[in-house]
């Protein structure tokens, strides 16, 4: 077991290196730091001197090798450095004050997407055939074709404004932010149930087809028994595979519920680098979202070598 | 000489999109699908609506001036084109409404006007061309991508392979979200950066598909039968097993669009999306946000484009799930 682990780590380390390739040639060749200077500069016409003390300051006017080992080193070791346009404040500095929320938000709304989205995949395969099942997955595309941004000035409006049953937006510190982070979380759930119930309704009537299921029912198996026993041990396996791939698409959410729900997490930190056209945070945020992502993927294998004994560890 | 090339292009496109539909009626596999298509109401609804959407965004994009020194306007400007009123009204309301005095307005407007004064329907219809754009532009630069790549890895196996999923699996490790904002602020904000970084960050899921299916058909009878026959790799690959890709790649595609759509109306709501001057429905949500905090509230914009946004999506979605079923028997869901 601990072999296998330490082997699907030693994957990741290719497709890290491959990562830090590419956000180099993105951030470092792609826009020249002459440029970066130039944005960066309030002043309208800045003069050689400026410039060249801004490319200094942020550590853009050494040698390309130099600059690569440096990236690397940001990468691998998280140092991030200063960011582009705030001055002082180191990144990592802030990353560290706003991961929280961030962390809650989206923990809880994969958690609570999961769940949900079972419970009602389960009932609209239970009812397969059925005009249940047909309105059922209607409503799921229904649901797939609303755009974020409404699901969330709906939620703000009906919730928040008309029903007053949550505050519409802001943060509190540790216990106080509950009640902050319902709302949020709420509108963050029903968001990708479409999709996912959709999805996990697909990955449970393969099952259902299986030889399995018929042994079981000729055993005499309740139906119900069969669907919440034996199918959905089984179809485990693909929703957490396509669970984990969601991950990244959470990133996403974040970026607008932290806007629109004024959390300050580091979505919101995101957002504003974006407005500040701040390339040092974008690509502190880029590192830090694949890490995330990639340590996803590895604790999936290992979840998979765990759940499902056929899964060899050699 | 740019403005008529400006109209020769949609017309091409039209043309084309038209002439691939009418030679593929003939062949025997497509009618079949074609009939099938026929027979489900919904879908043929949701085809109507995407013609009609089409059809705004093709009049949007033909269009002509004045005079020397006027700006071209498309027909559809042409349409609209009335003075603009002062500020907000309901719609089809006569007079204004945020005003201390309520002014008499000078048209009719279906679906009211915004702050500026703006007709709201012709607002909304602007967002269509935009929305096609970025569609099917994007997914012309990813289907061949995807194509070319999932092909080649999945008929050829071994180092190609492997360098193949290394490429796509670096890629996709980075959250779309975060590799599209990193492009754009590199590229710089406009609609053909916007696609290049869409294309980046999308082909991966074809590509994916296609090397899979291409892996499936290699070992198939029929392909070692044509390399029996001395048929080299490049004509297997492109008479032999690309047609049979055809249904996945056009069923992902139609899926991807709404994807795409819906994409594009995120990232202009997070501004680095299209140009605040084109019409685009993210824009208009990105605007409309603030007006459901006033005193009486302004309602239309928002549901006016997340409206019009909404149908487009839905309808691409059912198109896709119609298609699915309709070319392809095996892939159908139960």
């Amino acid at each position: 077991m601990l072999w296998y682990i330490v082997r699907r780590l030693l994957y990741a380390v290719p497709i890290l290196v491959g990562v830090s390739l590419l956000t180099f040639l993105i951030f470092y060749i792609a826009v020249s730091p002459q440029q970066l200077a130039r944005r960066n500069l309030s002043a309208k016409n800045p003069t050689p001197q400026q410039i060249h003390e801004w490319l200094a300051e942020h550590g853009y006017d050494r040698p390309m090798p130099v600059q690569f080992a440096h990236h690397l080193e940001e990468l691998f070791l998280l140092r991030f450095g200063k960011s582009d346009t705030q001055g002082a404040e180191p990144i990592w500095e802030s990353i560290r004050q706003r991961w929280k929320p961030s962390f809650m938000l989206t923990s809880m709304i994969f958690v609570a997407e999961l769940i949900t989205a079972i419970c009602f995949a389960l009932v609209v395969a239970y009812f397969r055939g059925t005009y249940v099942d047909y309105w059922g997955t209607l409503l799921c595309v229904l649901l797939m074709s609303i755009v974020y941004m409404v699901y969330i000035i709906a939620g703000q409006y009906l919730f928040g404004k008309i029903l007053k049953y949550f505050p519409l937006a802001g943060w509190g510190r540790g216990l106080e932010a509950w009640k902050f982070v319902l709302l949020p979380m709420l509108v963050g759930v029903i968001v990708s149930l479409g999709s996912s119930v959709r999805l996990y309704r697909t990955f449970m009537l393969d099952e259902i087809n299986q030889d399995y299921v018929r042994t079981a029912r000729a055993k005499g198996v309740s139906e119900r028994a069969i669907l919440f026993v034996h199918v959905l041990k089984n179809a485990a396996i693909p929703i957490l595979t396509t669970s984990v791939q969601l991950i990244p698409a959470l990133f996403l959410g974040n970026l607008l519920l932290e806007q629109f729900f004024d959390i300050p997490g580091l979505g919101n930190f995101l957002v504003d680098a974006i407005e500040s056209q701040d390339f040092a945070v974008v690509r502190a945020m880029v590192f830090l979202g694949t890490l995330v992502t990639i340590v996803g993927y590895i604790l999936t294998d290992i979840s998979y070598a765990l759940v499902d004994p056929r899964v060899r560890l050699e | 000489m740019g403005s008529i090339l400006n109209n020769i292009i949609p017309v091409l496109i039209v043309a084309i999109v038209v002439m691939v539909i009418a030679r593929s009626r003939r062949a025997p596999l497509w009618a079949e699908a074609y009939r099938r298509l026929g027979r489900n109401p919904l879908a043929l609804l949701a085809l109507a609506v995407i013609l009609l959407y089409g059809a705004v965004a093709f009049l949007d994009s033909i269009g002509w001036q004045n005079s020397r020194a006027s700006a071209r306007s498309t027909i559809i400007d042409r349409i609209f084109e009335r003075p603009p009123e002062r500020t907000y009204s309901v719609p089809m309301a006569t007079m204004t409404t945020g005003e201390p005095t309520p002014h008499k307005l000078i048209g009719w407007h279906l679906l009211g006007t915004d702050g500026v004064g703006d007709d709201v329907l012709y607002r909304t219809l602007k967002g269509c061309r935009t929305a096609f754009i970025i569609g099917g532009f994007t997914s012309l630069l990813v289907v061949p991508i995807a194509l070319f790549f999932g092909l080649v890895a999945g008929y050829f196996g071994k180092w190609v392979d492997d360098g193949v999923q290394y490429t796509y699996t670096t890629l996709g490790s980075i959250p779309d979200i975060l590799l599209i904002i990193a492009l754009v602020l590199v590229l710089g904000k406009g609609l053909v950066n916007l696609c290049i970084a869409l294309g980046i960050t999308s082909w991966i899921g074809l590509c994916r598909l296609i090397r899979g299916e291409t892996l499936k058909h290699r070992d198939r009878e029929y392909v070692r039968a044509a390399r029996a026959l001395g048929a080299g790799s490049g004509r297997i690959l492109l008479r032999h097993i690309l047609p049979n890709l055809i249904p996945v790649v056009i069923i992902t595609t139609t899926l991807g669009f709404s994807g795409l759509v819906l994409s594009e109306a995120i990232l202009s709501y997070l501004g680095i999306g299209v140009p605040p001057d084109m019409g685009s429905w993210g824009n208009m949500i990105d605007a409309a946000r603030l007006e459901l905090a006033r005193d009486p509230i302004i309602w239309w914009n928002l549901v006016s484009a997340s409206g019009a946004l909404f149908v487009l999506v839905l309808a691409f979605n059912l198109l896709g799930d119609a298609l699915r079923d309709a070319i392809d028997p095996r892939l159908r869901s139960s």
